[in-house]
């Protein structure tokens, strides 16, 4: 059952296309994240979902209705925004009852509402308390409980984690995955940080500069990027550029300076002498002192940074290619600078991408 | 704002513009139309711009008003004589106001609201009042006199009232307010690591403020300047209260014209004069604030 | 600006002299209204006769409630017409007319109050001649006072809205709420310290103004002002300094309340953003 379809989708400000033909359907029930860089156009697709801007080209469906044209308060999607905007002259219950009201609920039912929104964010007690008098953390919490009160078909929300530190950011993380799966509202989410994207949803769309790039399940994402960007993007990523020629028994990557070309992935179609990247993620690499069977590339160690969990190794191949590798616990304590070493892997934990 | 309308945004505007058009840009127009008229004796004491007789519309303008402005020294004396007490003013307010916008800018955060609020309590306060305040202190017979005396550092009263002296006085005392204000909102958006860079730098004390804060703050002299000077000028109760016979400025000849000598045609005249005279400062002042509003 | 302060010292004086040439004459007459002698330099004693004598002072009396009824109105028309004005210059950036606007809500803050007040009684002259009305009196005074209000009110209001937070507007049109709703149930709120220190700022200058009134008053009403204007061209008199000691007490508190209200705005304001 799919509760947002965008079709076609564009919108310039000036000369620049903010939104760029985008197309995209959320099913009833996900967890969707948008995601992709500042400028690439996704907080204005969130504003055009919600009414605040009107697409030049294009439709916005929700739940089968076709709300284009409508104002932001006549379609039934609401809105938790980056800065909470919670309504200073109001106390908590009065926030949250603000949307109840403007339906016209009767008195007795906008309060139990009210009661179980509290609830659910855990923030029972708190409805006589003003703004200014919470913390930050207390604040979000309001702010989703009251974009959540009118039990909207799809609940927008606007760089959730950005304002939070590292460990809040966990937690809350948690938090709106269970209240999520708790009232089975579809939830579109907003963000910058692939950590943020990749943990949360069960679907990502990645933009960039206006467009759709890639979407999928966030393991398609990060498993199988679907371009250089997508790639870059989202994690941590080993590109090497090349042609492709013929290797033994395979399709291969030849790369300048290389003396062997490195094998690829099988089933790939592509003709000899198609530019393309290989991109092999850090956690994939294998790095020995001594030369292993199969295909491996020299490379020195420039520098290991410890991060408590595991390494990043950072190394120079011969023809001064940066390579990185990400090695778990203590496994590259061993290392150090000037290090030679092999850095090896396995084609099928490979991507090409053309694009 | 979304889904207001025409109809509303017409109401929103309409309704402020309509009134302002009304009273006050209708009688700006009405003032240069009785400039061009006669003056005579009932009501109303002018004649009107258009008539009909048998023959039809007639059109009755005369310049005699302006005419006669140029031509009688008093009033280029007095438009003169304003120019310079307010000019004179604006300087006094600017020395005497920076010190104090200065002091109150590096007060303590929470000490600054409470500063403000009484450098401004005495501008709510009636004018008129404190005016008159200075006349039990300015008089012969005065406070002040009375005290110079009493410690014997001069031996006659000194005419500090009814003159010039008296008049900038009060009109500094008046206006000073007004630039304490703009100037405080420069100098407490100064970016203070500018000073201290500038410092670092090795400039003393002196050489910041020259180089840094005065040019910085050049926005708030600029707008305190003009809210002390525009109005100083056509400035009536100070000179009539605290000026003498020879204080001449053109709010008291303005007054003097139309209540005393009933000459509504030649006031008008006067006002004409005067306004053309300050558009030009008011028009800049307006350009001036859409900028800063744009920025 | 806080830390690199030179001279705390020349500071502090600065703001001692500056404070004490402000409120000397304030601080005298507040001490001279108690003062049993009516001669100024003479002190003979602590008296309140001339509370006594101004409360039974009728024209003054008469003249105090004129003042007030007129000030009470046009701080309300002064309000109602500034917030409108305020709002529209803050919010829609283009519109026919809007340099003329912003000319006539700008240039009442700056021209000479002769130059107001003589306009103004051409024009209500004018009116009397072409369609009998409106004969001057505290119906005009009162158009007066709310025209020059206003434009004060609608600076307070675009300040005001210069700092408002936009997305709690569109909050409240995401919760469903329509544009008039949020705009009376928002906005407003929202920047209801300056509409409180605007109407405050507009009935203060309504009671305080000699000029404008004294050109526009018909027969019958005499504003305070020009109650004192008339008993001080005549020299000094101790009625007046009980007059204006209660005059300033009055405004003292009516401005604090401003001023307070405003500061509590602020401060919530900024916690929230």
């Amino acid at each position: 059952m799919v509760v947002l379809e965008i079709v076609g989708a564009s919108k310039h400000f000036g000369a620049t296309a903010a939104v760029d033909e985008v197309s995209l359907s959320v099913e009833r029930g996900a967890l969707f994240a948008l995601l992709g860089p500042s400028g690439c156009g996704k907080t204005t697709l969130l504003r055009m979902i919600a009414g605040f801007e009107s697409p030049e080209k294009g439709r916005i469906v929700i739940d089968g209705v076709d709300v284009t044209a409508l104002p932001p308060y006549a379609r039934p999607v609401n809105m938790m925004f980056q800065s909470y905007a919670l309504f200073p002259h109001m106390d908590v219950a009065g926030n949250i009852a603000f949307g109840l009201r403007q339906e016209g609920m009767g008195r007795r039912r906008i309060a139990g509402r009210v009661d179980e929104m509290l609830a659910l964010v855990q923030m029972t007690g708190y409805g006589h308390r003003r703004p200014h008098e919470l913390s930050g953390g207390q604040r979000q919490r309001v702010a989703l409980a009251r974009a959540l009160a009118k039990m909207p078909k799809l609940l927008l929300l606007d760089e959730p984690l950005a304002a939070l530190d590292r460990k809040l950011r966990a937690e809350t993380r948690l938090e709106l995955i269970g209240i999520q799966e708790r009232v089975g509202i579809t939830f579109l989410v907003v963000t910058h940080d692939q950590e943020e994207a990749l943990s949360m949803a069960s679907r990502v769309a990645v933009m960039k500069e206006g467009r759709l790039v890639q979407i999928g399940s966030p393991s398609e994402i990060y498993e199988r990027p679907s371009s250089r960007f997508v790639a870059d993007f989202v994690g941590e990523v080993n590109l090497l550029e090349g042609e492709l020629a013929a290797g033994f028994n395979c399709l291969a990557l030849a790369v300048a300076g290389f003396e062997k070309p490195i094998p690829l992935p099988p089933g790939m179609n592509l003709t000899h002498g198609t530019a393309a990247a290989l991109a092999v993620r850090p956690e994939k690499l294998v790095l020995s002192r001594v030369l292993p069977n199969g295909f491996a590339i020299a490379a020195t160690v420039s520098s290991v940074s410890y991060l408590g969990g595991g390494s990043i190794v950072h190394l120079v191949t011969r023809q001064g290619r940066a390579l990185k590798a990400y090695l778990p616990g203590t496994a590259a304590v061993r290392f150090t600078r000037g290090d030679a070493l092999w850095a090896a892997w396995s084609r099928e934990d490979t991507t090409v991408l053309t694009e | 704002m979304i889904g207001i309308g025409r109809l509303g945004r017409l109401t929103l505007i309409g309704v402020p513009f309509l009134w302002l058009a009304l009273f006050f840009l209708l009688p700006l127009l009405i003032v240069v139309k009785i400039s061009l008229a006669d003056s005579v004796v009932g009501i109303p004491p002018y004649t009107p711009l258009v008539t009909r007789d048998v023959t039809g519309l007639k059109l009755h303008a005369t310049l005699a008003n302006f005419v006669l402005l140029a031509s009688d020294d008093l009033y280029l004396r007095a438009y003169l004589g304003s120019l310079a007490n307010a000019a004179l003013a604006t300087v006094l307010c600017l020395l005497l106001g920076y010190p104090i916008a200065y002091a109150i800018a590096g007060a303590r955060g929470a000490q600054r609201q409470p500063l403000l609020f009484l450098v401004m309590l005495p501008f709510w306060t009636s004018f008129l009042i404190r005016a008159y305040a200075w006349i039990a202190i300015l008089e012969p017979n005065g406070l002040l006199n009375e005290f110079l005396i009493g410690i014997g550092l001069i031996s006659t009263p000194l005419p500090l009232l009814n003159n010039q002296f008296s008049v900038e006085l009060g009109l500094v005392y008046s206006y000073l307010p007004f630039m304490i204000l703009p100037l405080y909102g420069s100098l407490s958006t100064l970016d203070e690591s500018l000073l201290e860079a500038a410092a670092d730098l090795g400039a003393r004390p002196f050489r910041v403020f020259l180089d840094v804060v005065l040019p910085l703050t050049l926005p708030g002299i600029a707008a305190g300047s003009l809210l002390v000077f525009i109005p100083a000028i056509g400035e009536f109760v100070i000179p009539d209260l605290l000026g003498g016979p020879d204080t001449l400025m053109i709010g008291k000849v303005l007054w003097d014209e139309f209540f005393n000598n009933r000459d509504w045609p030649v006031a008008s005249a006067v006002a004409v004069v005067l306004v053309a005279a300050l558009a030009i400062p008011i028009l800049a002042a307006q350009k001036y604030l859409e900028r800063e509003r744009a920025a | 600006m806080t830390s690199t302060r030179t001279g705390g010292g020349l500071r502090f004086a600065a703001l001692l002299l500056g404070f004490a040439f402000l409120y000397a004459p304030i601080g005298l007459l507040v001490l001279y209204s108690f003062n049993a002698s009516r001669l100024v330099t003479v002190w003979a004693g602590f008296s309140t006769r001339w509370y006594g004598e101004l409360s039974r002072n009728e024209g003054f009396r008469a003249a105090a409630l004129t003042s007030l009824e007129v000030a009470t109105l046009a701080a309300t028309i002064a309000l109602a017409l500034g917030t409108l004005a305020g709002f529209s210059m803050s919010r829609f950036s283009r519109f026919h007319g809007r340099s003329l606007f912003g000319f006539a809500l700008l240039a009442p803050l700056v021209v000479p109050e002769v130059i107001l007040g003589l306009s103004l009684l051409l024009l209500f002259v004018s009116s009397e001649t072409w369609i009998g009305w409106p004969s001057r009196g505290v119906l005009t005074i009162t158009v007066a006072h709310a025209t020059f209000g206003a434009c004060f009110v609608a600076v307070l209001v675009r300040a005001q809205l210069a700092g408002f937070d936009r997305a709690l507007e569109e909050a409240a049109l995401d919760l469903g709420a329509r544009p008039w709703t949020v705009l009376a149930r928002i906005t407003l709120p929202g920047i209801s310290p300056a509409l409180i220190s605007g109407w405050l700022l507009a009935f203060t200058l309504s009671l305080d103004d000699l000029v404008i009134a004294s050109f526009v008053t018909g027969p019958s009403a005499t504003t305070l002002p020009m109650a004192v204007f008339s008993s001080v061209r005549l020299g000094v008199s101790p009625e007046v300094n009980a007059l204006a000691t209660v005059f300033l007490a009055l405004v003292f508190v009516l401005v604090a309340l401003a001023f307070w209200l405003t500061v509590r705005g602020e401060r919530r304001r900024r916690i929230l953003s």
